[in-house]
């Protein structure tokens, strides 16, 4: 069984008023420096890993916003993962874009790299809502970036929407689907705004210039996805994620059933068993330990079984299928029954927890709970 | 160790805080040698593992320095540290009846707050001699001559001679100490008289038992006497006296007019009572000194571990934490809501802070901690009488004749101004007016007779606050006196919380209740199911909130591979939760046991 590769790209035009992750604007000086070091992190784990830690299932370039590189770069990016990796023919290579960083030229281009599989931030179809965001890019240009990737060549489209932005409605949130479907995606992830601490965003609400949406509203709008997703043939798969049958995002559903990846660039996240570990957040000490050959990773931490547990547990809860209890037996040697015993004693009666053909999952109404579940576990 | 008595000074540091009190101090010790610079800190840090060890506190309240002073005498100084707390004014008194004279320490920018005043008050009616000490000089905006303007006019002290120091830097230490030994008098008492010795303080060892902080007024004490405690009458034999350099040690005997400690394998902290006088068993002194008094408990609340499984472990805590502190008692009890716990007492507010930070810090418990109590006085249809400590076993109305509560007589002391503002507050407290007087220049102090049961809530904070931190606050019990009492009962999802009533009077019930209810809607948190909070009283329902359901809690966003995050964000909130004591399907937080005093009046 192989891995999945996680590749960090921690480049923006500028960050948007909600992002909290790491990422820098654009600069070019950088962006060379940054791909340098990265090929030298490639090639540090390409001379450690194990062969099967090297084989490749799946390969997500996320960020930031991969697609601000040009072309070329992107193409040595993946070139390096050819190289340094095993690359097999039904791999899954996901890129990251946000609309207005594409031309067909690009995108012509990662599909003559390997990509067969990308990822737009729409996020919304309202210009003004976008706005709020501090998105870079209109609607226009998003419609525009679904069929430039269409012409060169991408069937496997995902479109990433946000709902419960300060000022959105219920009916303009039905709108946005209803223009969101009518594209086509194979698969739509659908995300509730978060405000996380300093962002501008989280200022303005902060200081009463923005009002966020009520939690009802916010519930409403996440129904009415489910169903309104649901009578389009996009089936949940995942609490944000939808999609039409066998367009499931394979390297996610590994983050979900809690297996091996391989995350590299700034601040990246990985999990090679029993090991979670990430690199620094910081790019001056990222550089450093990559030049000076050393593995640039920060934290690590050895994952027990019962902590191992908790995750496969809260992880595998996330998908509508739920958690294979037989998958579960296999796994660790013993029934879940047995080791979470209060907890499904808890949930199961109060409805927010079933048990279906041996699996485990959150019921209807368990999943707009489903942290309050979830919590339980860890 | 014994020296002339006339070359002895015993004196305390009264200062608010942040003033520069324990730096002053610190230079003190470094000035006469007690500690070497590089040392202060090592010493500070080893007394500090041995109380991890020992599980006690060392109090460094009585450190002896030797001064060599410009008039060629080398002089025994005893510096004695004081709390500086309501709840434990007593103890303050009696440290300050150890001494003959008080540094009075003030910032040279904030000049004179109202633990200054309070403390000065107190050092005042003990007759001490005070040497008014600006410290932080150093400061840009540092301002002397008002400062000592402030003293003579607020205080009405002589400032003309007032030192001005700056602790941080070291100067002015000299001047200090050179007017400590000039204008402190010497103590006086009789060194063949019969064994008259202050106990001010004491501390637990798990070593030599009780060590007892004490005065010697009169006599000596000296290993190997017989001595016995004269408001008790136990006995017990002196295995070791030595005073505090800082560190312990042992010397041969304690004379009149010295500071120091003394130990007699004493078990119990307490048959060591402060304010109690040690005499020997032959030749005892016919009197004790002045002023004892036993100190009870005021304020009672009930503490519960979290989890039910603690229960033991509360206990252990307990029990050990009393070795050190006589002033705390605790009884088990049972409540409904709550489970096993412990009924304790305490001086006031602060000192039940104080225990339950301990318990929470240093025995590692989470605790619920209900609302504080005054012990109720209640008789019986049949005329039986007796007192509660917990509201929640009040007998129905009906069931009982009379309640009566505890009643203090206030004193405040407060400048002009702020009068009004207190004669407001003391009427909203059910106060009745008794009595205003002038201590001297510009300082008027008010006597009140109250509730004790209006005292130990906020009104110490309200006091501070409408008063600007002037107000100092005094106050002894006087007596039970019958009162229009009722229990206000919470009603949480239709269940009764015992934990939760508490007895209010009548006319305030309806307000209070409302304000209860509001106050516990905003605590508790919103669960997956409404959930009605009522107050009543008897059967009458006063008051009603909703805490409306929790319809969403998902976590809708992706944060990539970083599971670590997710998890630790779901750890978080149940570490949360883990303060939060389980009633049936409900969870309810450690501070919703404390809403009550969270009401705000108005």
């Amino acid at each position: 069984m192989g891995i999945g590769l996680y590749i960090h790209i921690p480049f923006c035009l500028k960050k948007c008023n909600y992002c909290d992750f790491i990422s820098y604007r654009i600069n070019p000086t950088l962006v060379k420096a940054y791909l340098t070091v990265l090929d030298k992190e490639m090639a540090l784990y390409s001379n450690s890993l194990p062969p099967e830690e090297k084989q490749l299932e799946t390969i997500y370039i996320g960020g930031g916003t991969p697609t601000c590189l040009r072309a070329n770069e992107l193409y040595e990016v993946l070139k390096a993962c050819r190289y340094y990796f095993t690359w097999p023919p039904e791999i899954e290579v996901t890129v990251e874009a946000n609309p207005g960083t594409v031309d067909l030229e690009k995108l012509t281009v990662l599909r003559q790299a390997g990509v067969n599989r990308l990822s737009l931030g729409v996020q919304t179809d309202s210009d003004d809502l976008l706005q709020v965001l501090g998105r870079q890019h209109t609607f226009e240009h998003a419609v525009e970036a679904v069929y430039l990737a269409r012409q060169a060549g991408f069937g496997n489209i995902n479109l990433d929407l946000i709902f419960g932005i300060p000022g959105q409605t219920i009916t303009s949130w039905r709108e946005c689907l209803v223009k969101i479907v009518n594209l086509s995606p194979q698969h739509i992830s659908v995300y509730n705004l978060q405000l996380e601490e300093k962002t501008p965003l989280w200022e303005k609400v902060k200081s009463g210039q923005l009002k966020t949406c009520p939690e009802e509203t916010e519930l409403a709008m996440y129904e009415q996805a489910i169903e309104f997703l649901k009578d389009n043939n996009y089936l949940q798969y995942e609490i944000s994620n939808f999609a039409q049958t066998g367009y499931q995002c394979r390297h996610n559903l590994r983050y979900w059933r809690n297996i091996s990846y391989l995350g590299l660039g700034l601040s990246a996240h990985s999990y090679l068993p029993p090991y979670r570990f990430n690199n620094p957040e910081n790019i001056n000490t990222y550089f450093n330990c990559l030049t000076e050959g050393k593995l640039p990773v920060s934290q690590v931490e050895l994952i027990s079984k019962p902590v191992e547990m908790q995750e496969t547990v809260f992880l595998g809860l996330r998908l509508r299928q739920g958690l294979d209890l037989t998958a579960f037996f296999d796994r660790f040697g013993c029934r879940i029954e047995d080791v979470f015993t209060a907890q499904l004693k808890k949930f199961l009666p109060l409805g927010l927890l079933e048990i279906v053909n041996s699996n485990l999952r959150l019921t209807k109404n368990g999943l707009p709970v489903a942290n309050f579940v979830f919590r339980e576990f860890v | 160790m014994s020296e002339k008595q006339e070359y002895i000074c015993n004196f305390c540091i009264i200062a608010h805080i942040d003033h520069g009190k324990s730096t002053l101090a610190d230079r003190l010790l470094e000035y006469t040698g007690a500690l070497s610079e590089r040392e202060m800190t090592e010493q500070v840090l080893d007394q500090m593992d041995l109380e991890r060890e020992r599980g006690i506190t060392i109090k460094a309240k009585a450190v002896r320095l030797t001064y060599q002073a410009r008039d060629g005498h080398a002089y025994q100084l005893n510096l004695i540290d004081t709390p500086g707390h309501v709840d434990f004014a007593y103890e303050v008194s009696r440290s300050l009846a150890a001494c003959e004279g008080a540094l009075l320490v003030i910032d040279a920018v904030q000049g004179i707050e109202a633990q200054t005043l309070a403390n000065t008050y107190l050092a005042l009616e003990n007759n001490l001699t005070i040497i008014p000490v600006i410290n932080k000089i150093d400061l840009p905006n540092a301002d002397p001559i008002k400062v000592k303007g402030e003293i003579e006019e607020i205080i009405g002290l002589d400032a003309a001679e007032a030192v001005l120091v700056s602790a941080k830097l070291g100067t002015g230490t000299e001047e200090v100490l050179e007017q400590i030994v000039k204008k402190i008098p010497p103590p006086k008492g009789n060194k063949g008289a019969s064994l008259k010795a202050l106990i001010f303080d004491s501390h637990y060892d798990s070593y030599k038992g009780v060590v007892v902080y004490v005065r010697i007024v009169d006599g000596y004490l000296e290993k190997g006497q017989r001595i016995k405690m004269m408001s008790s009458q136990v006995e017990h034999e002196v295995a070791e006296v030595g005073v505090f350099r800082p560190t312990m040690q042992v010397g041969q005997k304690l004379s009149a007019g010295e500071v120091g400690f003394m130990a007699a394998g004493i078990k119990n902290i307490g048959e060591t009572r402060v304010g109690d006088t040690i005499t020997t068993v032959i030749n005892p002194a016919s009197e004790p000194l002045p002023g004892y008094r036993k100190v009870t408990p005021m304020v009672y609340c009930g503490l519960y571990p979290t989890d039910a499984g603690d229960y033991a472990d509360l206990k252990n805590a307990l029990e050990k934490l009393q070795l050190n502190d006589a002033s705390m008692v605790f009884e088990a009890e049972t409540s409904e809501a709550l489970g096993f716990g412990f009924r304790c007492g305490f001086l006031g507010l602060l000192h039940k802070e104080i225990i339950q930070e301990r318990l929470e810090r240093e025995y590692k418990l989470n605790l619920i901690t209900t609302a504080p109590s005054v012990v109720y006085r209640v008789t019986t249809n049949s005329g039986q009488e007796y007192y509660i400590e917990n509201p929640a076993k009040l007998p129905p109305p009906g069931k009982y004749i009379k309640l009566e509560e505890p009643y203090v007589l206030a004193c405040i002391l407060v400048p002009q101004e702020f009068i009004g503002a207190v004669m407001e507050l003391c009427q909203e407290r059910r106060g009745e007016f008794k009595n205003m007087e002038h201590l001297g220049n510009k300082r008027p102090m008010l006597s009140y007779k109250m509730p004790l049961g209006e005292i130990i809530y906020d009104f110490f904070d309200q006091l501070k606050s409408r008063t600007k931190g002037y107000a100092s606050l005094d106050y002894e019990l006087t007596g039970y006196e019958e009162s229009n009492l009722v229990k206000l009962n919470i009603l949480i999802n239709n269940e009764p919380v015992d934990a939760l009533s508490y007895i209010v009077h009548k006319d305030k019930a309806y307000f209070r209740g409302r304000q209860l209810v509001e106050k516990l809607r905003q605590l508790i948190p919103r669960q997956l199911f409404d959930i009605p909070v009522q107050a009543s009283v008897g059967n009458k329902i006063i008051a009603r909130e909703t805490i409306k359901a929790k319809r969403k809690d998902v976590l809708a966003k992706c944060y990539g591979g970083d599971i670590t995050r997710k998890r630790k964000l779901l750890e978080k909130q149940k570490e949360g939760k883990k303060r939060m004591k389980q009633l049936g399907n409900i969870e309810i937080p450690q501070e919703a046991f404390m809403a009550v005093l969270k009401i705000e009046e108005k």
